[in-house]
């Protein structure tokens, strides 16, 4: 079953996504920051990624870069958080190498629906 | 699939107050200047958080209100915008706000939604209204053309490496309609120079069907400006093209990575985490609590000890044919080793109900600053003693007489910065709260170095309201007691925060309900102290036990002043029936233990007793009893929920020899023999 990395400084959002995830029969590994997350994917290899971008330490737009340059992650998907008003983030995120964006806020079955479409 | 959203609530207001005690603290600080870009980002992600979680969670009201917050940090920390006192200020009251909004949703309460309008529209008139509304393109006409769209799809190179896939794209077009795809070659190099994580394809698509130019345009969303793309309604009539060879599942060599079975990364979150600090304040009692991991681990050690002592008296019931003394040697040490361990136990427990007072502490910071900017005056805060630990029900019960008491020193206490200057003080004030801990209890100063009392004034005023009499002199003591008396204030006029009159006698009821004392010292001109002694929890009482006849009570220690053999030249009998005693140059009223509990008359003369000098609620009394037995920490029992309230009765307790032991209500006892001898003196007179 397809593993993935949740990213999300806020628990209420990371928990969120991951039980919905979960539910729906994927692997989810949780990290709080982009750090965290960078060194997760060091360590396992995952099928998607999902970030949020305004995070501590390190965001997302430098999660999704630092990602890009690990050769496990060259083709990995990785969906931001984005906000419907934060253009400029998808910019950035694109330029980065992100794959696309699922739009805060959204509910569980949009999450499933975007997650289901990119690993199928 | 429906998920229950509810799951996440708790945690989502836990963090989102979290949240907002950071910005609030965050925002106290850009006010006295500091201008750091990380601290603006802070309080940016802070409010972006909330913002995210309130919209996915279906808070929509808190989601647009933060929303606008947000916008406003964004142009503070981008630069675009200044930080001024106002933005700080008008932010500030945004949190305030947001808190409340929070707690309506929480807790069902009410919401002042006039406030939530006025506030957002305050927000909303600071921003520059040059600001673009961010939305997505509209105005695409929605054609559902007969018979489909003309695609032409040429990636950029660089497509693949973004995680994007044209394969999986043409399959959620082929969910739209029927699809024809034609692939175009021509950019494809030879192999030797061919790179595999390039794109060299390009494709002319046909959808035929009734699928939606937004419902193409949204499955290449993601890739615009990582291809060329183009739309163009199909010709009606233009059927499927056998010809074309369809092509569908021709896509460029990529290296797919396959996955990895690896040993699932242990990076869960474990609920218990070090020392964090948990949400506080608001009265709103979640019913829940954050545990320092350490605290958790020295209670499963007492536990562990527990058990082996409990096995190890076992075995000795168990080995022993016969009794013998040294049996009795090893019994009796080892029900000292369990007597330790329950003490450990217990003491262990208990503090994992112990936060930090500076969960009561930390309002003070913005409600000092809010006060100093009302009044006019200049206060400086002083925090000390902030780690010290006191039961959670007593932290949540403390925190409104420490804000009375606080808002009393701002309002009367401390001067205007002219007055002070005027008396030769500095211009600023200082209000220091200090707490620690002292014997089994945590006491909590809150000095400021102000004016001190007005003793003359006072004294007027208790004069006026008939609380002392006319011709009654008191010491400097007993006059700065009288400001707990209730409807008593001296204020001359009723500010909007003391001086209605019924905040110190409330103040002081709420701290002797915890069990605690409230007591004053003022210095005329240079300041005044409040000392609040509290238990360090509600559970346990440190009470001198008394024997009344065949029966045992408990008074609490709290409340004795001293304990006497009592003289009979020393009773004096008023009207008839109430008897007070002699106590040096007091008269204190008699409370006949037996008559209050109706327990059989007892005989013989009061030399046989004792008295108990007690105070409650500042009025001494003295209880006659016949014996006093030990001194002993005892745990409370409501015998409300077990039986009924009884008055003069705080609760029981079991005592070690399983006889139950009632728990006298100092203060409800000594109102009740009022009571029954005025009552008693009206029938006489």
């Amino acid at each position: 079953m397809a593993t993935i990395l949740a990213v999300d400084d806020s628990a209420s959002m990371r928990k969120m996504v991951a039980f919905t995830l979960k539910q729906a029969g994927y692997d989810v590994v949780e990290a709080e920051d982009g750090q965290k997350a960078l060194n997760a994917a060091k360590g396992k290899t995952f099928n998607l990624v999902i970030s949020d971008v305004n995070m501590p330490i390190m965001d997302g737009i430098q999660l999704i870069k630092e990602l890009r340059t690990l050769p496990n992650y060259k083709f990995t998907p990785i969906l931001m958080l984005t906000t419907e008003s934060g253009a400029d983030k998808k910019t950035a995120g694109k330029q980065a190498g992100a794959t696309g964006w699922i739009v805060k806020p959204f509910n569980p079955d949009q999450l499933l629906s975007t997650v289901q479409r990119v690993l199928s | 699939m429906s998920i229950d959203m509810s799951q996440f609530h708790q945690v989502f207001f836990e963090e989102s107050f979290e949240g907002l005690d950071s910005m609030e603290t965050g925002l106290l600080e850009l006010g006295q200047g500091g201008e750091d870009p990380d601290l603006i980002n802070s309080i940016f992600r802070a409010a972006h958080s909330i913002k995210g979680g309130s919209g996915t969670f279906g808070f929509t009201a808190v989601a647009n209100f933060t929303h606008v917050m947000e916008t406003l940090l964004d142009e503070m920390r981008d630069g675009k915008r200044e930080v001024t006192t106002d933005g700080v200020n008008l932010l500030l009251a945004s949190v305030d706000v947001v808190r409340d909004m929070l707690t309506a949703v929480r807790d069902g309460s009410s919401l002042d939604e006039e406030r939530v309008g006025s506030t957002q529209a305050g927000l909303e008139a600071m921003l520059d209204s040059t600001e673009e509304a961010t939305g997505t393109e509209e105005g695409q006409a929605k054609i559902a053309p007969a018979a489909g769209w003309q695609i032409v799809f040429k990636p950029l190179p660089h497509l693949m490496q973004t995680g994007n896939d044209p394969a999986r794209m043409f399959r959620e077009l082929a969910q739209l309609g029927d699809l024809e795809t034609e692939v175009d070659l021509t950019e494809l190099p030879p192999l030797e120079d061919l790179t595999p994580e390039e794109c060299y394809l390009s494709w002319k698509l046909s959808l035929h069907g009734e699928a939606t130019r937004e419902q193409v345009e949204e499955i290449f969303e993601w890739v615009d400006g990582d291809c060329e793309l183009n739309i163009n309604p199909l010709q009606p009539g233009s059927a499927k093209n056998e010809d074309t060879p369809e092509i569908q599942d021709e896509v460029p060599e990529k290296t797919k990575n396959t996955q990895a079975v690896s040993d699932p990364a242990a990076s869960k979150n474990s609920t218990t985490t070090q020392k964090s600090p948990a949400r506080a304040k608001s009265g709103g009692d979640s019913g829940s609590i954050r545990v320092g991991i350490e605290k958790v681990d020295a209670l499963i050690n007492m536990v562990g000890e527990l058990v082996i002592t409990q096995s190890m008296l076992s075995q000795i019931g168990e080995d022993v044919e016969e009794f013998d003394q040294a049996s009795f040697e090893r019994l009796r040490d080892g029900l000292q080793d369990l007597e330790r361990n329950t003490r450990e136990l217990q003491e262990s427990v208990m503090r994992i109900r112990m936060l930090p007072i500076s969960f009561s502490f930390n309002r003070f910071p913005r409600l000092v600053h809010d006060l100093s900017s009302k009044l006019g005056k200049k206060v400086e805060l002083k925090l000390s003693g902030e780690g010290t630990e006191l039961d959670k029900t007593v932290l949540e019960k403390i925190g409104d007489p420490l804000v009375h008491l606080v808002r009393n020193s701002m309002d009367h206490g401390i001067e205007t910065p002219d007055q002070r200057v005027a008396k030769g003080k500095s211009e600023t004030g200082i209000l220091h709260l200090n707490a620690y801990h002292q014997g089994g209890n945590i006491v909590i100063e809150i000095e400021d170095d102000g004016a001190g009392f007005n003793r003359e004034k006072i004294t007027a005023k208790a004069r006026e309201r008939g609380v002392i009499g006319e011709n009654e002199t008191l010491s400097d003591e007993e006059i700065d007691q009288l400001i707990f008396e209730p409807g008593f204030s001296t204020a001359d006029e009723i500010s909007d925060m003391s001086g209605r009159g019924v905040g110190m006698d409330v103040v002081r009821r709420n701290i002797i309900d915890l069990g605690g004392t409230v007591e004053v010292t003022s210095r005329p001109g240079e300041g005044t102290t409040f000392t609040i002694r509290l238990p360090l929890t509600l559970a346990i009482l440190d009470g001198q036990l008394v024997r009344v006849g065949n029966e045992t009570y408990v008074v609490p220690l709290v409340s004795i002043v001293e304990s006497l053999q009592i003289r009979d030249e020393q009773i004096n009998t008023v009207s008839g029936r109430a008897q007070v005693y002699k106590l040096r140059d007091d008269y204190i009223p008699i409370i006949n233990m037996h008559d209050a509990f109706s327990i059989q008359e007892r005989h013989g003369e009061y030399a046989d007793g004792l008295l108990v000098v007690v105070e409650g609620n500042g009025q001494k009394a003295g209880f006659v009893v016949d014996d006093l037995l030990g001194q002993q920490q005892v745990v409370i029992k409501s015998l409300e929920t077990n039986y009924k309230r009884v008055k003069g009765v705080s609760g029981a307790t079991i005592l070690g020899d399983g006889t139950v032991a009632l728990i006298v209500d100092v203060a409800g006892l000594i109102r009740l023999s009022r009571k029954k001898s005025n009552s008693t003196l009206r029938s006489v007179a």
